[in-house]
């Protein structure tokens, strides 16, 4: 438990970071808070020439709403979503969410945008991204592009992100009407990786459906937009055929391997059945706003 | 605290445990605390593969790189005949692989650096070849003809069988078979769990240059053994070698061997002048140091048309990795498994078990368990817990109507074992009362009938431990004695020296309780040591719950010699007959005249000061015991469990546990054992396991594959007692360090059969994981 040598520097503003990236990108890794990238350095499964840690770089850790969207800074931490009192209303899922990954010291450390970007099939902030139709501000020093979480995660800890390349923010949209989101995650343990999670968001248009996302964590390469389950919900009624249909669907999406914890028909199973209670709780939570 | 300094500290009071000053404040001395001068580090190469022929290893590399001191291979070892060392089961293990490496993470060169990273870094750059071999996982794959021979090393093994041992009447058993109206069978499999102290195994060999003195600082359970197993490998005389146990953090039988990495270790000690670090990491010790159990095991139980039990036939295979490392009594191949029949009137029984050497790493240590006692309670409270479900009687009837009664102790098992006191009825009562268990199986009732899976399982587990009378036990010819050595200065303070060793049990204060209680100083006047062989009495170590009824009798017998000293010396300052002093806790006084007494500080004061003509000065002994017989505690175990039909996910909702340990000498250390016991319970029951795939890789090589029960996992446990004191025991005291593990994982599964019960699922084996629940529930067409 003891890392290979690496060289480590720590810019004070943006402007030096991407600057420095430019030059070393190739061999060097980003650290924001450290949770994903410090087991692996002391395992070794990482042995990058250099570490940037952005953990210093001011005014990135913001959580505010901007133009129809939630706006959360690339340095915020779990713990700054667990304990943000207007996500609870605006946003319920990222709350909902944050209680399931890993324990307080993990929290309070590590933060959303590092942990999408480390892009962990078993992550959970990736498939509650997918979910929300999030998207991701990348700069570097040729410029800011918006890159949609849909499509972001290319492979196991691969991504579209380029090496130049440093998230500074997260976009999710608001909703246009009552909606609601609800995170369901089987865990072996507390602080364990899931063996299987599901993201669900709804928005309603009067009875109907006008809106639905579904990510899926641990049954693939990647975490999983399950669009033929969402496709299933828009425009429906949530009756519960509507929604049994919908949980078959997304079960279909799922990739998942037989592993030590549990063979993929179980994982297959809890994907439907996480999407039927997930579905349930969501627009539950959507019928409340309405009211 | 305040309460607790101003109490006497005798038998039966929960004053707060001496030690947890240190501890909580940080301030315990654990190994990798020690910082020596001029001390080197060591990095251990491990095989990447289960089964594989050296071709050759290239060190060159790594013998260049920058604070690199040496780089040990096994032929190295070889030259000073160091290669291979003895297990405590009496077979050969090797230190650093010559031949063939035989399990994945099997010791192959070390090296020694100025730093821990710059050994590590030069660890990697060692190059070996390997022909990779077949590697056999399991018993049945051993068995098979053709299979890889494993120990090919050992002259004479044509296969990979260790050994075949029986214990019981095997025609008595045939024959009442035979009669029986109903015979019930159980296969399970307990799986291969690990101790996993939350300190790893680690020494610092210090081998003094001039003096030829090696002083080895050790993670040890058994620093006395550890002293003559070296003195026997290493060729060092026993009285050059100082083996110092430092606070240890956990131990739970991982900490009873030797592992090669203390022989590597004190052997570059040696060869270089220098002192030697050796810590594990977490990986290190999952893969490569003793696990436990291992067993697959079929039972057969033969009733009578009234539930009776008539017979008990056992047969196990045993998986004992590549080299037979079991740390137990040496006449018990099996260890003590066949306390088998448990707690049950059984008049026939027979055993028999097979050991397999199989590609897997070495130990079968006692993971908080007595020798092997845990799979056999396990295996019985299962068979009996199906056996009723079979025959449609209910759980706690069948047990109630096949205990031995109390009338019955001693009782002589169908095995052999003389059981020293119980009362089954009573502990099993006082746990259904507490659970409500009539009204509870109503509820339980109603709620099935609701649709929801909900069950009931009972264990009533008997252990037997406090190993043990010489004539029986002993660990390569070592007896299992222990000892106790007490010294009470002029001022009437005490030093308690043992041969036993804490990891954690709280023996700081529990032997200064018996000191206490015995010799009238208050337990705070008494300073416990242990662990250092230089400055103990000789004993086997902590292990097998055996510290209370051993080195806990033995710190009895000493304190009770002493204050037959103390009673002359006091008789001499009363001016009176000895014959005429009455004993009262902490003080002499003359028969019909309690004002006229002395203390037993005054007594010892006397002993340096004012002895009567002709005693020898001083207050002091040493007591040698050799116990007469085991100690059985038992208890029952009961659970209810809640099963989520959607994801198999099981929630204990309740569990109620009562023991009987006998005498409890601090309860509230005691409750600590059980609550700590029932916590490592569950995790087996439900999480732990170290598996391999088919190549023999290890799954299961850090904490976030072997999963260990955290508080949020932990049930809540409602904890209760009835004591029955052992009859041989000088305090009538009962081991309790393991009674929790060994009988809670049958209450636990129980329950979950019980709830799976009604679509007809028989066995699950452990870890009974939320996959494996769903696959037997969707098996029998149960979903949500």
């Amino acid at each position: 438990m003891f890392p290979a040598a690496f060289d480590y520097a720590a810019p004070a503003t943006l402007v030096e970071a991407l600057a420095l990236l430019k030059q070393r990108g190739d061999d060097a890794k980003i650290m924001a808070g450290g949770q994903s990238l410090i087991p692996m350095l002391k395992l070794r499964f990482a042995q990058p020439a250099l570490v940037i840690d952005i953990g210093r770089l001011p005014a990135m850790n913001g959580i505010a709403r901007h133009n129809g969207h939630l706006s959360i800074g690339a340095l915020a931490r779990h713990v700054d979503i667990e304990r943000n009192a207007d996500l609870a209303w605006l946003c319920p899922i990222l709350v909902d969410t944050v209680h399931w990954i890993s324990d307080p010291l993990v929290r309070n450390r590590g933060t959303m945008a590092g942990s999408v970007c480390h892009a962990d099939p078993s992550g959970d902030w990736g498939s509650v991204m997918l979910a929300l139709d999030a998207s991701l501000i990348a700069r570097s020093e040729s410029g800011e592009r918006v890159i949609p979480a849909d499509g972001f995660f290319q492979g196991p800890f691969t991504t579209t992100l380029r090496p130049d390349e440093i998230v500074t923010e997260i976009r999710i949209p608001m909703p246009k009407g009552p909606a609601g989101g609800a995170y369901n995650k089987l865990e072996r343990k507390v602080g364990d990786f899931a063996t299987v999670a599901v993201a669900v968001h709804v928005e309603l248009s009067g009875s109907k459906i006008a809106k639905a996302g579904i990510g899926l964590t641990a049954v693939g390469p990647t975490n999983i937009k399950a669009t033929a389950a969402e496709k299933a919900l828009v425009g429906h009624e949530p009756t519960d055929e509507v929604i049994v249909e919908a949980a078959r669907l997304a079960a279909e999406a799922a990739e998942p391997k037989d592993d030590i914890r549990g063979t993929a028909a179980y994982k297959k199973d809890i994907v439907r059945v996480y999407v039927l209670r997930g579905l349930r709780t969501a627009l539950g939570r959507a019928r409340e706003v309405k009211a | 605290m305040s309460s607790t300094l101003h109490m006497h500290g005798g038998i039966g009071e929960s004053i707060k445990r001496k030690e947890d000053a240190r501890f909580l404040r940080g301030q315990g001395h654990f190994l990798d605390d020690f910082v020596l001068p001029r001390m080197a580090h060591m990095a251990i190469l491990r095989s990447p593969h289960a089964h594989a022929r050296i071709k050759s290893i290239d060190t060159a590399a790594a013998s260049a790189k920058p604070g690199v001191i040496a780089v040990v291979t096994g032929e190295l070892m070889a030259q000073h005949k160091l290669a291979w060392m003895p297990t405590l089961s009496g077979d050969t293990q090797a230190v650093l692989a010559t031949d063939k490496v035989r399990f994945q993470g099997q010791e192959v060169a070390a090296v020694i650096a100025e730093t821990k990273y710059q050994a590590e870094d030069a660890r990697d750059l060692i190059e070996v070849d390997y022909e990779i071999l077949q590697a056999i996982t399991s018993p049945d794959q051993a068995k098979e003809s053709g299979s890889a021979l494993i120990r090919d090393d050992k002259e004479g093994q044509k296969d990979n069988h260790i050994y075949h041992w029986e214990s019981g009447d095997k025609a008595g058993t045939q024959a009442a078979f035979a009669k029986a109206h109903k015979v019930v069978r159980l296969n399970t499999f307990y799986p291969r769990c690990h101790p996993a102290p939350l300190e790893t195994c680690g020494c610092i060999a210090d081998v003094d240059g001039v003096t030829g003195k090696a002083t080895i600082y050790m993670t040890s359970q058994a620093p006395h053994a550890i002293r003559t197993v070296f003195a026997l490998v290493a060729g060092i005389p026993e009285h050059q070698i100082r083996i110092i146990s430092p606070d240890i953090g956990g131990g739970f039988g991982n900490k009873v061997p030797v592992y090669p990495g203390y022989v590597v270790a004190t052997a570059a000690s040696l060869l270089l002048g220098r002192p030697v670090k050796w810590v594990e990491d977490r990986t290190e010790n999952l893969i490569s140091t003793g696990f436990a159990r291992d067993y697959h095991m079929t039972g057969d139980l033969a009733l009578d048309k009234d539930g009776k039990m008539l017979a008990l036939r056992v047969h196990l295979d045993s998986d004992n990795g590549a080299f037979f490392a079991d740390a137990q009594p040496s006449k018990f191949k099996a260890g003590l498994f066949h306390i088998v029949t448990g707690s049950y009137d059984i008049p026939t029984a027979h055993v028999t078990a097979d050991g397999y050497y199989t590609n897997k790493a070495p130990g079968g240590v006692a993971y908080r368990c007595s020798f092997r006692v845990t799979e056999a309670s396990y295996l019985i409270e299962r068979l009996v817990s199906n056996a009723a479900m079979e025959i449609g009687m209910d759980q706690a009837e069948i047990r109630t109507k096949n205990f031995i009664q109390p009338e019955q102790f001693p009782y002589t098992s169908a095995t052999g074992w003389i059981y020293d006191s119980g009362d089954y009825p009573k502990a099993m009562d006082v746990a259904l009362k507490q659970l409500g268990y009539e009204d509870l199986k109503k509820d339980v009732e109603a709620r099935r009938k609701k649709g929801e899976v909900t069950g009931i399982g009972i264990a009533s587990f008997t252990e037997v431990v406090g190993a043990g009378p010489g004539a029986d036990y002993d660990i390569l010819g070592l007896r299992m004695f222990d000892s106790a050595e007490l010294r009470v200065h002029p001022t009437g303070k005490a030093i308690l020296k043992l041969g036993v060793k804490s990891q954690g049990q709280g023996h700081e204060t529990t032997f200064a309780q018996i000191v206490a209680e015995e010799l009238g100083i208050p337990a705070q006047d008494v300073l416990v040591m242990e662990g250092d062989t230089d400055n103990t009495p000789y004993g086997l170590g902590t292990y097998a719950s055996r510290s209370t009824p051993v080195a806990g009798a033995a710190t009895a017998m000493v304190s009770r010699k002493l204050r037959e000293k103390a009673r002359k010396l006091a008789a001499h300052l009363l001016e009176a007959a000895e014959e005429d002093l009455e004993w009262e806790r902490g003080k002499f006084f003359v028969k019909g005249s309690p004002e006229k007494f002395k203390t037993i500080q005054e007594a010892a004061f006397a002993a340096y000061t004012n002895l009567p003509e002709g005693m020898e000065p001083g207050l002091e002994g040493v007591h040698y015991y050799d116990p007469p017989n085991m100690t059985y505690p038992f208890g029952t175990y009961a659970v209810v469990v809640d099963v989520d039909k959607g994801t198999g996910q099981v929630k204990v909702k309740r569990m109620v546990a009562v023991d009987d340990c006998g005498v409890r000498i601090n309860p509230m250390i005691v409750e600590g054992q059980i609550q700590g016991g029932l916590t490592e319970g569950y995790g087996i029951a439900f999480m732990e396991l170290i598996t391999f795939d088919a190549e023999g890789n290890c799954i299961g090589s850090n904490l976030m594959d072997y999963l260990i029960p955290g508080s949020m996992e932990t049930p809540k446990f409602e904890i209760g007692q009835t004591v029955t004191p052992s009859p041989h025991h000088p305090l009538g005291a009962k081991g309790v360090g393991e009674s929790a593990t060994v009988g809670s994982p049958a209450a636990y599964v129980n329950a979950v059969i019980d709830a799976l019960s009604p679509y007809g699922i028989t066995n699950i084996d452990m870890p009974v994981t939320s996959d494996k629940v769903w696959a037997a529930l969707r098996s029998k067409g149960v979903t949500e």
